[in-house]
Parts: structure tokens; C-alpha cells; sequence
């Protein structure tokens, strides 16, 4: 009997996302699972019913039938109690839940006997990527940062000369490089802006880079990287350092965006009132951890507000003001949780608490709170001091190996020509006259082939071969010579002519093939190389 | 025709020769190169035959010989399937080993051609005709081997015998003594009996020789055998003292040589442990268990549905074409897809690392075929540094040269081989039958890498299936 996944209307107030697109639905029935969607679910995403019910999802009117009937549920936030008031008992929930910040939820899911995995609580490892909900969401909201941000500047971002008079560009500070600061970057530098980022983990300096970023570097001694390529708090003295090079840039900059959150915590307080103060009346602020308490002291969460002409934006739905692409990113990301659960394709689900991913996810089994789930194998990023250590030996090799080289290979063609002049001499000082004449001309022959043959295009290496092929027909001049030679002296008397003949012909006829069939497959390859 | 117009007519074939293999140095001059070669030829066959060494009681039978090859070799050359070429080139070499063979013996019985020396220039006479079918024999049954491999008939896995060095010691040894009594013996029937045990040893050798060497060597080897009946070609020379033979023996077998340097500089071996044998399935595979460098990672399939989205969406693309693009006949396949593209305006390339395939140059006259133009065909070292700005790098039917353990792991049996940096690009897709290891049984990290995808199936049905995703 296949499980029947449940999507609901988002209830929370501006929330216009939605957890299955239709696209996604397909794809979960093809993995044995019915889908269930409530009426108007995706309507502020753009998905009518219309279309949920043509990629083979049962529309259910009201929220609590839809409750009623779900074996699973998927949702983009955590349920609201009278939510979890309409789950039936023993069901399973998938969503954000960020069990750090609300113990009481969990209380309460445990009460209904549910199992609960948190998307926000997918371990950070390679294998899980593609199920990393966090990522997908933080990409969008920094595109979004820069889009909002954009909306209330008042100039381009791009420089330009116009018959108007020259436009500057504008200055983008981006303060954190996450995955969100990154996508912050790109879209920024994607409008024209210069865009500067600072992140506490020197390691994402390169990163900052090709996504057409400037990095700006703290001059302060102090690893930032924490467990699983999160950031840590930092100390004091660090603390200080970066305060004043947030407050050089905030005199510079035309736009900040902040992203600076660390795991658990409220948002370190980066952009002080001054430091408002100091930046250009017309500025823009965007605080994408304005959910968190915020990144500066004047953001107000939820809020656009104008502080000392600077405007400062504090929206913490930025993922939801995208909400077509955001509903694709997110449920295709349940969609690989989903293909982890469902091994078998048989529509049924196993949470499998052996499976790192899958224990990692989990936050309450079958009514017991499995949060917070043991510490990581493998953190994300290699701790930086084994970096230089493991690359080193790699790099010492490559210039090891050509440095060896050169000597050897000089060593090499000194006993060469050591070689060559002994034999040299032998030659010299035993062969015939005659067999010297012909010596000289192989001598020369095989550097005047050397010379040519480096001039060939590797590109006609096979062209080359069957050409040399068909020239080492030349042997068979070597058997015309002896069909029918006129035959000189006495020495006619024993000769095996039949023999002699036999093995000409056959030599001639063999060369032949070569001769024709060579030049005739050289040219029929050369014919085929056009421009 | 008297000797000296001869002799000054092999000149000018020389000549002929030299412009021959001058003219390949691009694609443009390279079919009036072809065209020199033929008239070259030409002029030497015509030149020996109405010479002073043939009589007019010849010509018959040179006639009706000339006949039977050139129907034999016109035909073949018709026929033969561009992806079959390193089989035709081996199965010819092997055919200019077995005439060289034949001319030293039919040489060596013939009084007329003896009787002329005496002394020191008798015993070299005598040496060159040792030599020459020596060489001759080697490259014979050398490249009837490699064709077996090469055509599929004989598996390619390195056959390695116990001892096969001291084997190989053992025949040259007997070659030597053999040869010594060669040159004192004073008839003809006394030396045929050391001719013909040499030559016995000689085909073994070749065989054994051939036989102990890998399927990813064959480049190698393929060059090796037409560098050796370039010499076969020039001992013949020697022993008729003709310098027509000499020079071309000569060119020919620089030519082979060079190509034989090539590949193993494209393979970082050196040419006498290609020569030695046994790469890969034999000694390889424990020595990579025991390095322990097991890549770790998932590989993530991918569907031509997929592939063809991110192709769609890219637009810089190299393509890495490998042996697995000739075994699926892919290339036209192949070619549908850079034509769709690049009418697209994406930037399609190929990328050819030197010993693709299995023999030199193999891919370029594969994408030849299908008509693929040849200035978007490039060398590795051309486009290696553009991979970081590669949207998809797209593998197909290749393997180890597009193997990170060879810059990555000092450990790896390939470490130091030059490799296509595909993993550099944003998206590297590689086409393969199954996740089975290449020939050098070298697992492949590329694979597990994070940005990789892997479309597994037969060649030219995937790219079919891709193309058709493209167009709808």
C-alpha cells in the first residue's frame, strides 16, 4: 500500500511558497508514492491545481482532510499547533524546523508520536549536497538581496558613458561568503557593480574571486572556519580589526549586504550606527540575518526603514519573494531526501537512523527527540594546516620530475654520443669503401626524416603512418631486381631460378598491396579534413 | 634506361618522398603531399623496371604480380572502416616485413648477386642480408600480432610468460652465435640452415614481443612496427646496395621512431618498459590495491534528457573523444551535435590527447570522417588551460587520459602521464559502457568527483538520445 505525501497550503502570512511543485509531484509517483495537494497550494507560486492535477496529484479541499489523509507531509516552514493539532498520530513531517530555536515545537511533535526530519538540519557533507534545502534557499535569497537592494538605490550598478555624462558604478560590500554572500557577489557583479566581500574564513577568498569579487582581508591572525565549514565567533582583538575595516568600507560603499550568521547563535551585531551614519545619504543596507536579530543595530526584522538616509532592509522572507524558483529548489531538494528514504522505489519510506544523511536529518523518531544528532565524520571543508601539507608533495614532484629530467636526459646524450662515436669508429675502421657511401646517405636520410617528421601535425599521425606505409613499399624494388636480371658471367650456371623468381613475385605482389592500398587510404583519410 | 638516368630518376623519387612527409605538416598541403608521394613511387617503380636490372623476360610476371596487389590493396583501401585503420596499418606493416623477408632469401640463393664480393664486403653483404630478415621477420609477425589484437581476434590483454626477458636474452644470444656461423659459412646450402633457425626465432620473438604488450600500448606499438619496416626497408637497401631503399628505409624509420617517442612521452613511460610489456591488467592493478588512494564519493548519473539541457545551456564546450567513440562507430553521432551547437553559437571543441584511441593521430581522422572541421580539433596541450573556463566537458568512451590520479597521486601507476583536464570545467559529463577501470586499470577519481556526471550506456545510443533531446 504506498504511502500518501501530503502538501498543504503554507499558512504563515506572506509565506508563498510551496513545498512540491507538479514537476516534482511526477517524480515522486514514479517512486510508487500517491500525492496529495490542497486546493490553492501553489497558488501564490504560480501552480494552479489545474496542473498539480495533471502531473497525477489527488487536489484535496481544506487543511485538515488533507492532514487527515497523509501518511507524510511536506511543508516549506515548521506547523503552527493547530497544525500539528489536525496531524494524525504516527505520521511523518518534512521541514524547516530549526529544533534549536523552538525545543517547544519539538515537545509537541513528539507528543503526536510523529518522526520529523528537519531540512534544516541536513549534515553538511558532500554526499548530502543535493538535499542541502539551506544552500538552495540561501542562493536565492542573495540573488534576492541584490535585486531588493537594487530596487531601492537610486542609480545603476553598472559604470557608463553616456551623452548624458558618465554614470559610476555603484560599490557593493558583501559581508559574509557564504552561500548566500557568494550568490550575493555574483549577482551584483552580474549587474556591472564592483563588488567587495569579507568572510572570517580566509579559505573562501578564491571562491569571493570567481564569482567576479574583490576579497578584503581582515590584517588580523585567526582561523574563522568552524565545524562543517560554518563559521565560528571570533575573538575580540579580531573583532576589533574587522570593525574597522567594515567602518573604511561603509565611507566607500554604495550597498551592503550582510550574511553573517553563525550556527545557533544570534547574528554578530557587524555594522554599528556610526558606521550608518558615515555612509552616503541614498545607501542600501540589506540584512539577510535580520531573522536572527540582524547584522546591524538599526535593522528592523521584517522591515524596510530609512535611518540616517540610508535605507535598510530587513526582510526575512527573501527566499519566498521568489517563490516559483524557490518551490522548484526546495522540492526538488525533498524529492533527493525522499529518493534516500525510498530505496526500493516501492513507495513506502525508511528512515534508516544508519544512514548518516538520513540520522542526521532527523529530529524526533516515532515520537523520540533524536536531536541533536552526534557530531559529523567528515567536515566539509579539510581543516586548512593539512591543505599545504597534502598539495606540497604533489607540487614538488611536478618540478622534481622536469628538474630531474633535464640533468638525465643530458647524462643520457653524453653516453649517446659516446655510444655513437665508438660505433663510429668501428665502422670506420673496418667497413668497405662501397658500404661507407651508402652508410653516409643512411646517416643523413634519418636526420633529414627526423627533421620533416616533427613538422607534421599530430592531428595527421594516422595519415602519416599509412603514407610511410605505402613509401616502405619501396622494398619492392628490392624484388624487381631479382624477377629477371640480366644475368652477367658465368654465375648463371646454379642459379635457382624458380625459387628466386617464386619469392620476387610473391615479394612483389605483397608490396603492391601496400603501395596502392597505402597512398589510396591516405588519400581517401586526406580528402576527409575539411575546414 | 640507362643506369645513370636510373639512379637520377631515384633522386628525384627521393625528392619526392621528403615533400611527401614535408607536405602533412598541415591538413592543407597534405593531399599534394600524398599526390607527390604516388608520382614518386612512380617514377621509382618505372624507373627499376625498365632499368638495367630487369630484363623484358620480367615483365609479365611483374605485370601480373603488380596486378594481383594493387587489386588487393585498392580494394582494401575502399572498404576499410576509418574506425579499422590501425588494423589495415598493422595488418601492412606485416606485409612489408614478410616482403623484406622473402627479397633477403631469394638475395641470399641467388649466385649473381653473391658472386660479386669478396673479402670484408662478402662477410657485410652477408650481415645485411642477416639483418635485413632479421628485421623483417620481427616486423611481420610483430604486426600480424598486433592486428589480432587490434581487430579483436587475439584479447589484448598483455600475455606474460614466465622468464619472457631471459626468453627474449636466450633468442638474441642464439641470433648472435647463429649469426657468427652465418657469415663463415662458404655456400649457400651451409648458411641456410642458421638463416633459417634465425628466422624461426625472429617470428617468435616478434610474436612473443607483441603478445606481452598491452591494449593502451598499442599507439606505441603500432608506431614501433612502422618505424621497423622503415629499417627492414633500409637493410634491404644495404644488402642490394641500393640507396632509393636506404633513404626511404631511412625516412620511414625516423618517421616510426619519432611517433613511438611521441606516444610514450604522451603516456610519461619510457619505450623500453612499453617494449618489456605488461602494463596495466598484470602489474598495475595490485600495486594501485596497495597505494590504497580507493577514490571515496558517489558518482551521480546523469540522462541524455539532462546532458542535453546543460549542453543547451553552455557555451563553451569541449568534447574528449577516447577509444570508446571509435568501438560505438559515435563519431557521426558525435558530429550532429557539434553542428547543432555551434549553430547555436556555443563554442563546441575537441580536445585530442596524443595516444587517444590506438594508434597516433586515430581520433583526427575519426572526426574527419564525420566531417567535424579540423581547426576545432586541438591538441591537449592547446586547450588544457581552457577547462576552468569550460561550461561542460563532455567524455566520451576515454578514460585514463582524462585520469586526475596522474596529477593528483604520486602513487598511481599513471602518475605523471600528461592528462585532459576535464575536471576543471564547471560540469564534466562522461559517457561510459559501465564504471569499469581503463586499460591501464587505473581507478578513476574524475568519476566520484562532485562536478562530474556520468552517463552510462553505449556510446552513439546516448549521443543519439542526446541529440534528440537537443532538437525537441
Amino acid at each position: 500500500m504506498p504511502q500518501v505525501i501530503g502538501v498543504p497550503k503554507e499558512t504563515a502570512a506572506g509565506e508563498k511558497r510551496v513545498a512540491t511543485v507538479p514537476e516534482v509531484v511526477e517524480k515522486l509517483v514514479k517512486l510508487g508514492f500517491k500525492v496529495a495537494v490542497q486546493t490553492g497550494a501553489g497558488d501564490a507560486a504560480n501552480f494552479s491545481d489545474d496542473v498539480y492535477r495533471a502531473a497525477g496529484a489527488e487536489v484535496m479541499d481544506g487543511a485538515a482532510r488533507l492532514w487527515a489523509a497523509s501518511d507524510i507531509v511536506f511543508k516549506v516552514r515548521g506547523p503552527t499547533a493547530e497544525e500539528i493539532g489536525l496531524m494524525r498520530e504516527g505520521s511523518t513531517l518534512v521541514s524547516f524546523i530549526w529544533p534549536a530555536q523552538n525545543p517547544e515545537l519539538l515537545k509537541q511533535l513528539a507528543a503526536k508520536k510523529a518522526t520529523v526530519l528537519a531540512m534544516d538540519s541536513v549534515p553538511r557533507i558532500s554526499r548530502a549536497q543535493k538535499l542541502d534545502a539551506l544552500s538552495s534557499m540561501a542562493n536565492i535569497a542573495g540573488y534576492r538581496a541584490v535585486i531588493e537592494a537594487a530596487h531601492h538605490f537610486g542609480r545603476f550598478f553598472t559604470g557608463q558613458i553616456t551623452a548624458a555624462g558618465k554614470v559610476p558604478p555603484a560599490k557593493v560590500f558583501v559581508i559574509g561568503a557564504g552561500v548566500a554572500g557568494l550568490a550575493a557577489i555574483g549577482t551584483a557583479s552580474g549587474l556591472g557593480a564592483i563588488v567587495r566581500a569579507n568572510d572570517t574564513r580566509p579559505e573562501v577568498g578564491d571562491q569571493v574571486k570567481s564569482m567576479g569579487g574583490e576579497f578584503v582581508t581582515v590584517d588580523y591572525q585567526e582561523e574563522g572556519t568552524g565545524v562543517g565549514g560554518y563559521a565560528k565567533v571570533m575573538s575580540e582583538g579580531f573583532l576589533k580589526a574587522q570593525a574597522g575595516v567594515f567602518a573604511k568600507q561603509a565611507k566607500e560603499v554604495d550597498i551592503i549586504i550582510t550574511t553573517a550568521l553563525i550556527p545557533g547563535k544570534p547574528a554578530p551585531k557587524l555594522i554599528t550606527a556610526e558606521m550608518v551614519k558615515s555612509m552616503k545619504p541614498g545607501s542600501v543596507i540589506v540584512d539577510m540575518a535580520a531573522e536572527q536579530g540582524g547584522n546591524c543595530e538599526l535593522t528592523i526584522p521584517h522591515q524596510v526603514t530609512v535611518a540616517h538616509g540610508v535605507t535598510i532592509i530587513g526582510y526575512s522572507d527573501l527566499p519566498s519573494r521568489l517563490s516559483k524558483q524557490s518551490s522548484t529548489l526546495y522540492s526538488t531538494n525533498l524529492f533527493r531526501l525522499t529518493e534516500e528514504l525510498c530505496k526500493t522505489k516501492d513507495g513506502i519510506i525508511n528512515v534508516n537512523m544508519e544512514d548518516e544523511v538520513i540520522r542526521g536529518t532527523t529530529v524526533i523518531k516515532e515520537g523520540k527527540i533524536t536531536w541533536p544528532p552526534p557530531a559529523p565524520k567528515l567536515s566539509a571543508a579539510p581543516p586548512a594546516a593539512a591543505k599545504p601539507a597534502a598539495t606540497a608533495p604533489a607540487a614538488k614532484k611536478g618540478h622534481g620530475h622536469g628538474g630531474a629530467g633535464a640533468p638525465a636526459s643530458a647524462k643520457s646524450m653524453t653516453i649517446m654520443f659516446a655510444v655513437a662515436a665508438v660505433l663510429f669508429w668501428f665502422i670506420g675502421a673496418n667497413a668497405p669503401a662501397a658500404f661507407l657511401n651508402h652508410f653516409t646517405v643512411f646517416v643523413l636520410a634519418c636526420f633529414v626524416g627526423y627533421m620533416v617528421v616533427w613538422n607534421v601535425t599530430p592531428a595527421l599521425h594516422t595519415p602519416l603512418m599509412s603514407v610511410t606505409n605505402a613509401i616502405s613499399s619501396i622494398i619492392a624494388i628490392g624484388a624487381l631486381v631479382q624477377v629477371a636480371p640480366p644475368l652477367a658471367v658465368a654465375a648463371g650456371a646454379d642459379r635457382p631460378e624458380v625459387w628466386i623468381l617464386g619469392l620476387a613475385v610473391v615479394g612483389i605482389a605483397l608490396t603492391s598491396i601496400n603501395m596502392f592500398g597505402g597512398f589510396a587510404v591516405t588519400q581517401r583519410m586526406l580528402q576527409m579534413f575539411r575546414k | 634506361m640507362s643506369a645513370t638516368l636510373a639512379t637520377v630518376s631515384y633522386i628525384g623519387a627521393t625528392i619526392l618522398f621528403i615533400l611527401s612527409l614535408g607536405g602533412l605538416s598541415n591538413p592543407e598541403s597534405s593531399r599534394r603531399g600524398n599526390l607527390y608521394g604516388m608520382i614518386g613511387m612512380t617514377i621509382a617503380v618505372l624507373a627499376t623496371v625498365f632499368g638495367p636490372h630487369v630484363t623484358s623476360t620480367g615483365y609479365a610476371w611483374i605485370i601480373a604480380a603488380m596486378v594481383v596487389g594493387a587489386s588487393i590493396g585498392l580494394y582494401a583501401a575502399r572498404i576499410v572502416r576509418m574506425t579499422q585503420m590501425p588494423e589495415l596499418v598493422a595488418l601492412m606493416h606485416s606485409l612489408v616485413g614478410l616482403a623484406a623477408m622473402l627479397v633477403g632469401f631469394a638475395n641470399y640463393i641467388d649466385p649473381a648477386a653473391a658472386g660479386m664480393f669478396t673479402g670484408a664486403e662478402k662477410t657485410i653483404h652477408e650481415l645485411e642480408i642477416y639483418i635485413g630478415i632479421l628485421i623483417g621477420a620481427v616486423t611481420f609477425t610483430g604486426s600480424v600480432i598486433a592486428f589480432g589484437k587490434l581487430s579483436g581476434k587475439i584479447s589484448g590483454k598483455p600475455m606474460l610468460l614466465p622468464g619472457r626477458h631471459l626468453l627474449n636474452l636466450a633468442g638474441l644470444l642464439i641470433v648472435i652465435w647463429f649469426g657468427g656461423t652465418f657469415i663463415n659459412t662458404h655456400s649457400v646450402s651451409d648458411g641456410m640452415t642458421p638463416l633459417i633457425v634465425m628466422s624461426v626465432i625472429a617470428l617468435l620473438f616478434g610474436i612473443h614481443m607483441v603478445m606481452a604488450i598491452g591494449g593502451a600500448d598499442m599507439p606505441v606499438v603500432i608506431s614501433m612496427l612502422n618505424s621497423y619496416s622503415g629499417w627492414a626497408a633500409a637493410a634491404t637497401g644495404f644488402m642490394l646496395n641500393n640507396d632509393l631503399l636506404i633513404v626511404t628505409g631511412a625516412l620511414v624509420g625516423s618517421s616510426g621512431a619519432i611517433l613511438s617517442y611521441i606516444m610514450c612521452r604522451a603516456m610519461n613511460r619510457h619505450f623500453l618498459s612499453v617494449i618489456a610489456g605488461g602494463f596495466g591488467t598484470g602489474g598495475g592493478t595490485p600495486a594501485v590495491a596497495g597505494g590504497g588512494a580507493q577514490p571515496a564519493g558517489e558518482v551521480v548519473p546523469i540522462l541524455a534528457a539532462a546532458t542535453a539541457e546543460l549542453l543547451r545551456e553552455a557555451r563553451n564546450v569541449i568534447i574528449v573523444p577516447g577509444y570508446g567513440m571509435a568501438v560505438a562507430q559515435a563519431q557521426h553521432s558525435v558530429y550532429e551535435i557539434t553542428r547543432y551547437l555551434r549553430e547555436k553559437g556555443v563554442n563546441v571543441r575537441f580536445g585530442i590527447h596524443p595516444v587517444a584511441g590506438r594508434m597516433p593521430g586515430h581520433m583526427n581522422v575519426l572526426l574527419a570522417e564525420a566531417k567535424v572541421p579540423y581547426d576545432i580539433v586541438l591538441e591537449m596541450d592547446e586547450l588544457n588551460a581552457d577547462f576552468p573556463d569550460t561550461d561542460v566537458a563532455m567524455v566520451i568512451g576515454a578514460n585514463d587520459i582524462v585520469n586526475p590520479a596522474a596529477q593528483e597521486d604520486p602513487t598511481s601507476p599513471i602518475a605523471g602521464m600528461p592528462v585532459l583536464e576535464v575536471w576543471k570545467a564547471k560540469t564534466s559529463i562522461v559517457m561510459k559502457r559501465s564504471m569499469a577501470s581503463g586499460y591501464a586499470g587505473v581507478d578513476n577519481p574524475l568519476f566520484y568527483k562532485e562536478n562530474n556526471r556520468m552517463l552510462f550506456g553505449d556510446a552513439k545510443k546516448m549521443l543519439d538520445e542526446v541529440l534528440v533531446a537537443l532538437k525537441a
